[in-house]
């Protein structure tokens, strides 16, 4: 399958980039008194991989639920293809439809079949034909592997199977980008490979992924670069050889030491 | 028991009046409760302060005296509702009070992650409420409306005070008229059993439909 949006190799230079998709410039975030997140500086281009490491409570998560505006920021601005992102409302609603979520926790929605989780977005947010939908939704269920589950309520899938419908519906909007949050660390060991399988699918087909992870095979193998973040900063920002092999600050050492070794 | 048998029809009179005001103020509370609810949980601080205010005053206050200053306080300032229309729309705001408060613990009982995940698929709140959080929310609502609803049937007695002609109110005719107030009042208890008994039980009953359909 070929692709339209040219991507650096992994490890590569940065010669061959696509548009600045999604920027983050000098975004602060507190939470009461509490501040998570400092200047933080971002830029995702089309076609790119960014993967996110760091320790626990380094504000990975919030700088994901800041993009799709599930948190608001006190300072700073995040623009998406070049639009800032709107205040709470219908602009919200539709911006937030090209970017794609995937949870640690699937969040498929319980009352609803696997098919009508998948078919939800496209059909309410985007006006898609129910028959439409429901065709690009079973293509996309048959892509990720659970094609024959499209009838069964989530909670009669495995973790892996919850996860990769997760996918399905995210890509079923046709994002501009997707991100990932952790989305192997609820599964069983024996779940994540058929998970990060798919992930690496799509991002060898060009999709442009943020992908918050502790998988450093995944990283090593579909990232573009590895942003490292720590206390609430972007400490180190690099392609993944360089930064395993030799990382620039005591801190981004400390922590590869640590999960590489335990 | 005699002279309740010879006035079978005033009790069914007062016994259908009933009826329809319980029917007629539990739609309108749960139209208010549905959209206090909203108010309640929704992303905009004013909604949610005005949600906020409307619950507590509502629900601290004497259901009887908010009847008597919608109905005589209306008509001091020259708008009059018919008696009927007043204890519809007084025990239907005041109920949905409570309505909200159930709608809004039940939301609070759909995981969090399910209204990210509808909002993160580009749904408006007001969609990511109507598909993914309400459904949810319906089931673990349906015994606090239940009840809510068997206590709104029993306040509707309060339109007496108002010249409504419910069934409270045809005991009460019957018993100046006789003065037998135990066989009087006794058969009115009845007759609010026969409405408050099987409404418990069709409760019960959507409980169980609503919880197989998930
Ligand atoms: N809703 C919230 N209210 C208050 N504090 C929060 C909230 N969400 C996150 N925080 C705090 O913000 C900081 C960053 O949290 P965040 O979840 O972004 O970290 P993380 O890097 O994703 O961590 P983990 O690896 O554990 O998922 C933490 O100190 C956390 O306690
Ligand atoms: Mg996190």
């Amino acid at each position: 399958m070929t692709t339209s949006t040219a991507r650096a190799p992994a490890g590569g230079t940065d010669g061959a980039l696509g548009r600045p998709l999604v920027v983050l410039e000098k975004v602060n975030k507190s939470f009461g008194p509490n501040q998570v997140l400092f200047d933080i500086d971002l830029t995702v281009h089309a076609g790119e991989v960014v993967v996110v490491i760091g320790p626990s409570g380094s504000g990975k998560s919030t700088v994901c639920r800041c993009i799709n505006r599930l948190e608001t920021i006190d300072s700073g601005r995040i623009t998406l293809d070049g639009v800032p992102l709107p205040a709470e409302g219908k602009a919200l609603a539709k911006l937030r439809a090209d970017v794609g979520m995937v949870f640690q926790s699937f969040n498929l929605f319980a009352h609803k079949r696997v098919l009508d989780n998948v078919t939800l977005g496209p059909i309410k947010a985007r006006g898609v034909p129910r028959k439409q939908a429901e065709q690009r939704a079973r293509e996309l269920l048959d892509r990720v592997g659970i094609a024959a589950k499209a009838d069964s309520h989530p909670a009669e899938l495995s973790g892996g199977q919850q996860q990769r419908v997760a996918i399905a519906r995210a890509l079923a909007m046709d994002p501009k980008v997707i991100m990932f949050d952790e989305p192997t660390s609820a599964l069983d060991p024996e779940m994540i490979n058929e998970v990060l399988d798919v992930m690496t699918g799509l991002a060898h087909e060009g999709m442009t992924m943020i992908v918050v992870t502790h998988e450093m095979g995944f990283a090593r193998s579909a990232a573009n670069r590895v942003v490292f973040m720590d206390d609430g900063r972007i400490v180190e920002s690099n392609n993944p050889d360089a930064f395993f092999s030799h990382p620039d600050t005591d801190r981004a050492r400390d922590f590869l030491s640590k999960i590489l070794h335990h | 028991m005699g002279v309740v048998f010879g006035h079978l029809s005033d009790y069914a009179s007062g016994f259908w009046y009933t009826v329809a005001l319980t029917l007629a103020s539990f739609l309108v509370s749960l139209l208010v409760g549905i959209v206090i609810a909203t108010m309640r949980i929704s992303p905009a601080a004013p909604a949610r302060a005005a949600g906020l205010f409307y619950v507590e005053t509502v629900r601290n206050t004497p259901l009887l005296v908010l009847l008597f200053l919608f109905f005589f306080g209306l008509t001091k300032v020259g708008l009059a509702y018919s008696i009927f229309v007043s204890g519809v729309i007084v025990i239907g705001a005041y109920h949905g009070a409570f309505v909200a408060e159930a709608l809004r613990s039940g939301v609070g009982a759909v995981s969090k992650g399910q209204a990210e995940a509808a909002r993160s698929i580009g749904l408006t709140f007001s969609q990511s409420l109507r598909y993914v959080v309400l459904p949810q929310a319906f089931r673990t609502v349906v015994p606090p409306i239940g009840n809510i609803f068997i206590a709104l049937t029993k306040n509707t007695s309060l339109i007496t005070v108002i010249a409504g002609v419910d069934l409270t109110s045809a005991a009460d005719r019957l018993n100046t008229t006789y003065a037998q107030a135990i066989p009087i009042f006794f058969g009115a208890a009845v007759a609010y059993l026969i409405l408050t008994i099987p409404s418990g039980l069709a409760f019960g009953w959507i409980e169980r439909k609503v919880a197989i359909a998930r």
